[in-house]
């Protein structure tokens, strides 16, 4: 299982309510039920995927998160896992609202624009970046609105969103993200992980 | 019809009020199952048909001998696996395959009820297959799953008997019978009771059938059922046995004679007084109404898993109002899966062999019968 996935199940206490936002193959749904006893649904939008993870029995609802939060009432699962996918949506920001609306946690990863590689190739190359994470090129991407660690953190400031933990995470290292080692982790973070409340 | 000796059939005692306000009892259920139930009774699947539908899910049906009408979903090895599972299926109160109906021989008058039947609704007609379940001494289903008016049964059965069941399948279907669809309901109703041959409902059943009505009420229906895309390709303009058009009024073209055929074929086997009540029953279907407005609540004290599913051609019950029923479930935090399937088959995908369909079903349920009690918190 991806790294991302064991730092996220850490994060969430045994026998909570979970939500995972575009689960994918709903993998760490999974991972979560069998080893967190948590109840977990999953939203996902590709309508194969969504089969997978029916197959597999796990309660996924075919929807897209920019319109399908809605029908979850306020405050309906204990956390809100929005992996990778922040940079998709049209509107980032009000999906934000509606998962710190939906959950009284959210968990939310984003792949790290501002890492060296990415800032190199932009440098020295002058073409839009690509990476492990960041695979598409400027013409296919489904990523709209990409952001560095600095620009989420700096977000959820202006927002007043609080941040209760920031982790990075570069191959399968992971460290504590704190205000004082900021600019570093910024540089050398591949993927960073908030926990967030309203 | 000797046959229709040979059925299973259960008669149901016990006084059933109606919706109606009238009583029933000593009526008969007719039934067929399939597969075996297991020792520790936690295999049996409760499957509702729709309309047209009846007992015969699987096999041959005895009376039609045609194979049944769910049997691309229903058999060993299939999506409702008979090797796994105990499937029951019933004929609903009001139809016309050996259960309580219009049909149903007076004993007094020694002819058909006809329009003396009373009125049922979904609801009596889940009450009364409800029965099965102390016939078989089955304290828990495991499953129960329908499509079209089979899925509002699944609905209604739910919010009637909020744990008797640990999966529920409702397919293609709504919580409250639309507009449109009571509009084309009403044409078929139309059809019927303006054909000379129906008499008030009164007619023998022998020497006198309403069957020009029924048969275009079934063709009416029958292109409710498919999707404008998938006529156009099988039928597109093409003409039936010609090389050129007649300029007349028989059937030239390809899509008219398939109609016909479709009709004519129907009313060997259906009650016109039954299509009568069982369009009636959609009607007035509308759990939404019966739980003060609020979905929600009819599944509030339900802790059933329940999977969704509808089809992008399927207009006459389409995506949006399968999706109010999972947006009232998750609203009250169920257990809910929903997945759209891509097919031009239309509404009649839900009978007809769409492997994506079929598959996901056979995973959700094997994969839910081994977790389904560990997984509860």
């Amino acid at each position: 299982m991806k790294e991302e996935f064991k730092v996220i199940s850490e994060l969430i206490d045994e026998k909570s309510r979970v939500l995972d936002v575009g689960c994918g193959d709903g993998i760490l749904m999974e991972y979560l039920s069998k080893n967190k006893v948590v109840d977990v649904r999953g939203l996902e939008i590709s309508k194969e995927k969504v089969k997978k993870c029916l197959s597999n029995g796990l309660a996924v609802v075919e929807g897209d998160a920019e319109y399908d939060l809605k029908q979850f009432p306020d405050l309906s699962f204990d956390y809100v896992i929005l992996s990778q996918t922040l940079q998709a949506f049209m509107s980032p920001e009000n999906v934000i609202k509606d998962l710190l609306r939906v959950g009284k946690k959210v968990i939310v990863t984003i792949p790290n624009f501002g890492h060296w590689k990415v800032r190199l190739d932009l440098l020295f190359k002058g073409e839009m970046p690509i990476t492990k994470n960041l695979p598409y090129e400027w013409y296919n991407t489904p990523n709209l609105h990409m952001c560095t660690i600095q620009d989420f953190y700096n977000f959820c400031n202006n927002k007043g969103i609080n941040i209760f933990k920031t982790i990075s995470l570069n191959g399968q290292k992971t460290s504590k993200i704190t205000s004082s080692n900021l600019k570093f982790k910024n540089l050398i973070s591949e993927l960073g992980i908030f926990l967030l409340e309203k | 019809m000797s046959n229709f000796d040979k059925m299973k059939s259960l008669i149901i005692q016990q006084s059933l009020k109606l919706d109606c306000g009238k009583e029933i009892s000593n009526f008969p259920l007719a039934y067929e199952t399939y597969g075996n139930l297991n020792e520790k009774k936690d295999n049996a699947i409760l499957i509702f048909h729709a309309l047209t539908g009846d007992q015969f899910a699987s096999d041959i049906n005895p009376v039609t001998n045609k194979e049944g009408w769910w049997n691309y979903a229903v058999g060993p090895g299939k999506a409702f696996d008979t090797e796994k599972f105990f499937v029951i299926c019933a004929n609903v109160i009001g139809g016309c395959m050996g259960s309580y109906g219009p049909g149903t021989i007076d004993p007094v008058t020694n002819k058909p009820i006809g329009t003396n039947f009373p009125v049922i609704t979904i609801n009596d007609m889940v009450n009364a297959q409800y029965k099965l379940l102390d016939h078989f001494k089955i304290e828990k289903l495991f499953a129960v799953a329908g499509g079209s008016m089979g899925g509002m049964q699944v609905l209604q059965f739910v919010s009637n008997f909020p744990n008797k069941a640990k999966v529920a399948l409702p397919i293609a279907c709504t919580a409250s019978h639309s507009a449109q669809n009571i509009a084309f309901n009403e044409l078929g109703r139309q059809a019927i009771m303006s054909d000379i041959n129906w008499k008030n409902g009164l007619y023998d059943g022998k020497t006198f059938n309403p069957d020009k009505g029924l048969a275009v009420a079934r063709m009416a229906a029958h292109i409710t059922y498919l999707s404008k895309k998938g006529l156009q390709e099988k039928f597109g303009r093409n003409l039936q046995e010609r090389s050129d058009l007649k300029f007349g009024f028989d059937a030239d073209f390809q899509i008219e004679s398939y109609l016909r055929y479709q009709g004519s074929v129907f009313v060997d086997r259906f009650d016109a007084n039954s299509y009568l009540y069982i369009t009636r029953a959609m009607d007035y279907f509308d759990l939404t109404k019966q739980y003060g407005g609020n979905l929600s609540r009819a599944f509030k004290d339900s802790k059933t898993k329940f999977f969704i599913i509808s089809f992008t051609s399927d207009w006459l019950y389409p995506t949006s109002e399968n999706k109010d029923i999972v947006i009232a479930l998750n609203a009250i935090g169920s257990d809910v899966g929903f997945v759209e399937i891509k097919t031009d088959k239309g509404h009649d995908s839900f009978l007809l062999d769409v492997p994506d369909f079929l598959s996901t079903i056979k995973n959700y349920l094997n994969t839910t019968y081994l977790n389904i009690d560990e997984r509860r918190i």
